[in-house]
């Protein structure tokens, strides 16, 4: 506990001198445990003064906060018109199966790769032209 | 020693480029990674004096150094998709490394600003305005004039916000430019802010672009004394759509939910923090510096039709044969693009639909391949060219289904402030999919005795159709920004065109 609290202030300390350094600071924490939980608002409030509604408002209404940290490797997939165009609606049944319970499979909106869709993200690597044998590869190796 | 150019782009890298430029190494080549040259469908293309071979996989690299591979395209520079463009924005596409400040010096880099900075930025925003530069994330706003404005406001500080929350599908212009010639980008807005009287920039890039931001944070910093005593930061986007509407990201940049501000006030007068505020995309700040060189101006405002001067970079994306980004002057034809130069569906199928402007544009239908590329054209055919993402979809395309993702779109990316975007897409789903049903039964509420004005009897398609078109027309008029207000756009150009995808069609 002790601990969680002063890396979340050490975090806050470091983006101090930024003008509206509450995004930055989530995107610490997000990375930094995965998560943004209520111990983490709280501590993000006292910081920068604010509410803990005001931080718990912004940390919800971006998907990019989660409010528990989930440890299952994570594959985004994008299912936006252009991978849609190139046919992602009919692998999804298939991720789905070979992901079952042990690796999360996200939706994402756009991974600017729209020319040679269907497209997934693993941490910063992305991948393209996927076809279900290569999404089925790529799910299983997470 | 033979040196390979081979592209770090983040579509090469997901194409293989990576593992590509690994073999080359291992195979006693020299590599150097360069930027991407649009042509998508041959990444990862591999240039060796000039030469092309694409696409290009692990299993190539032998025949490719001993020339006798099949895959050679011949002369790059001389590839058909590249001589029939005009290329400004990404003169350097392919041609240099991207973080690489002798190649950008050696390329034309900083002439702009450091002509902007002898003229001074009263000649600076004439230039501008004279070149006929409209914002390209959308709205196509004079640029010239918002610089004007932001800079008579009175203001301690003043800040140069750069829009590069990419989020609508199909585009990759601004992904491309910043991680290929992210420069280019420091250089625009350093001549903004020199315009303006701003010290201060940011970049609001998103989260979904993990490339572009390490690219750029370091182009940032190798950059620094150049600009100085502008100063640039790279913020990241938390997956937030709506954030790429300017005051929705101007919130988030301060830190708060990304909700749409009502305007006015103009973001010029009150922007970040406050403070007057230019906000632009990263293709209208990156296009400033060929702006800015002698003679730019005029030259660019020689280019295109009527009040869409210069050139658009267009991509060309989903479902074609030969994707990738084209950039060319206003007035290209859909027929040209996707047949001439797209070369048609990826499938082979033939093309059914095709979306212009990302998520909120229209679906435009073949009959109507003739509309020339720009703002006026496609605002009359109510369109719009978006920040120019043409999506292909061929003939197995439910459009039916596209009109219902339109939607479903909106309502999990609505900012939540205006009830016709919030609630007015949760229920186009459920007429969407009633009209697919074949009409309604009245629900328990509505049997309700107290329910006076509800209809007791089914509710046919007819009268579906007639209640879809009137919550487009609330959406239209009464929401806030373009995510409510343009949602209409797919919806009903896809019913407009396809009526059989909704069951209309006896």
């Amino acid at each position: 506990m002790v601990d969680s609290e002063e890396r979340i202030a050490s975090i806050c300390a470091r983006h101090g001198e930024s003008q509206g350094p509450l995004l930055p600071i989530l995107h610490d924490i997000q990375g930094e445990f995965g998560c943004v939980d209520e111990e983490a608002e709280r501590a993000v409030a006292q910081a920068l003064n604010l509410t803990r509604a005001e931080v718990h408002g912004v940390v919800s209404f971006y998907h990019d906060f989660k409010p528990v940290a989930d440890g299952r490797p994570v594959v985004q997939i994008c299912r936006a018109e252009a991978c849609q165009a190139r046919g992602v609606e009919a692998l999804v049944a298939g991720a789905e199966a070979t992901a079952g319970e042990r690796v999360r499979l996200e939706t994402v909106y756009c991974l600017g790769l729209c020319s040679v869709g269907p497209n997934a993200r693993v941490g910063d690597t992305m991948h393209s032209r996927l076809d279900p044998a290569r999404l089925r590869r790529l799910i299983e190796a997470v | 020693m033979t040196t390979v150019r081979i592209s770090d782009d983040s579509l090469a890298r997901a194409c293989g480029a990576d593992a590509l430029a690994a073999a080359f190494e291992s195979a006693g080549a020299q590599v150097e990674r360069v930027s991407s040259w649009g042509m998508h469908w041959l990444e990862p293309l591999v240039e060796i004096a000039g030469i092309g071979f694409g696409p290009a996989t692990v299993d190539d690299v032998p025949a490719i150094l001993d020339g006798s591979s099949e895959k050679r395209i011949g002369v790059i520079a001389e590839h058909p998709f590249i001589v029939s463009q005009q290329r400004l924005t990404f003169a350097r596409a392919g041609r240099t490394r991207a973080l690489s400040l002798e190649d950008y010096g050696a390329t034309g880099g900083w002439a702009g600003l450091t002509r902007a900075r002898e003229i001074g930025p009263e000649r600076v925003l004439e230039e501008v305005t004279q070149s006929g530069l409209r914002g390209r994330g959308g709205a196509g706003f004079p640029a010239g004039i918002k610089w004007q404005t932001a800079a008579k406001a009175m203001g301690d500080e003043k800040y140069i916000v750069c829009n590069a929350d990419e989020g609508d599908s199909g585009t990759f212009a601004d992904r491309m430019l910043i991680e290929g010639d992210p420069f280019a980008l420091v250089e625009g807005m350093t001549i903004a802010g020199h315009a303006v009287g701003a010290l201060q920039g940011y970049v609001y890039l998103r989260s979904e672009y993990p490339h572009a931001i390490s690219k750029l944070r370091q182009a940032i910093a190798l950059s620094a004394d150049i600009v100085a005593p502008f100063r640039l930061e790279v913020r990241v986007g938390a997956g937030a759509y709506v954030c790429g509407e300017e005051t929705s990201l101007l919130n988030s940049l301060e830190g708060k939910r990304g909700e749409v501000r009502a305007k006015p006030p103009l973001p010029a007068l009150e922007g970040a923090f406050g403070k007057p505020t230019v906000v632009n995309n990263v293709l209208t700040l990156a296009a400033v510096p060929h702006i800015l060189i002698d003679g730019g101006a005029s030259l660019y405002g020689s280019l295109g039709v009527e009040r869409s001067k210069g050139t658009m970079p267009i991509q060309l994306a989903g479902n074609i044969r030969h994707g990738g980004l084209y950039e060319t002057a206003f007035g290209i034809s859909l027929r040209e693009l996707i047949h001439d130069i797209g070369g048609g569906t990826a499938s082979g199928r033939p093309v059914k639909a095709v979306q212009v402007g990302g998520p909120l544009g229209a679906y435009i239908h073949p009959d109507q391949f003739d509309l020339p590329f720009d703002y006026e054209a496609y605002a009359a055919a109510d369109g719009l060219i978006g920040h120019g993402g043409v999506v292909v979809f061929d003939d197995s395309a439910d459009m039916g289904a596209m009109a219902r993702f339109a939607f479903e779109f909106c309502a999990a990316e609505s900012c939540g402030k205006c009830t016709p975007c919030r609630i007015g897409s949760v229920r186009g789903m459920e007429i969407i999919d009633s009209i697919r049903d074949g009409g309604r039964e009245p629900d328990r509420l509505e049997l309700a005795p107290q329910m006076h004005n509800a209809s007791k009897s089914t509710r046919g398609k007819a009268e579906q159709v007639q209640l879809l078109e009137d919550l487009c027309e609330v959406m239209r008029d009464g929401s806030l920004c373009a995510l409510g207000g343009f949602t209409p756009y797919p919806v009903e150009s896809a019913m407009r065109h396809w009526p059989e995808d909704f069951g209309l069609d006896e």
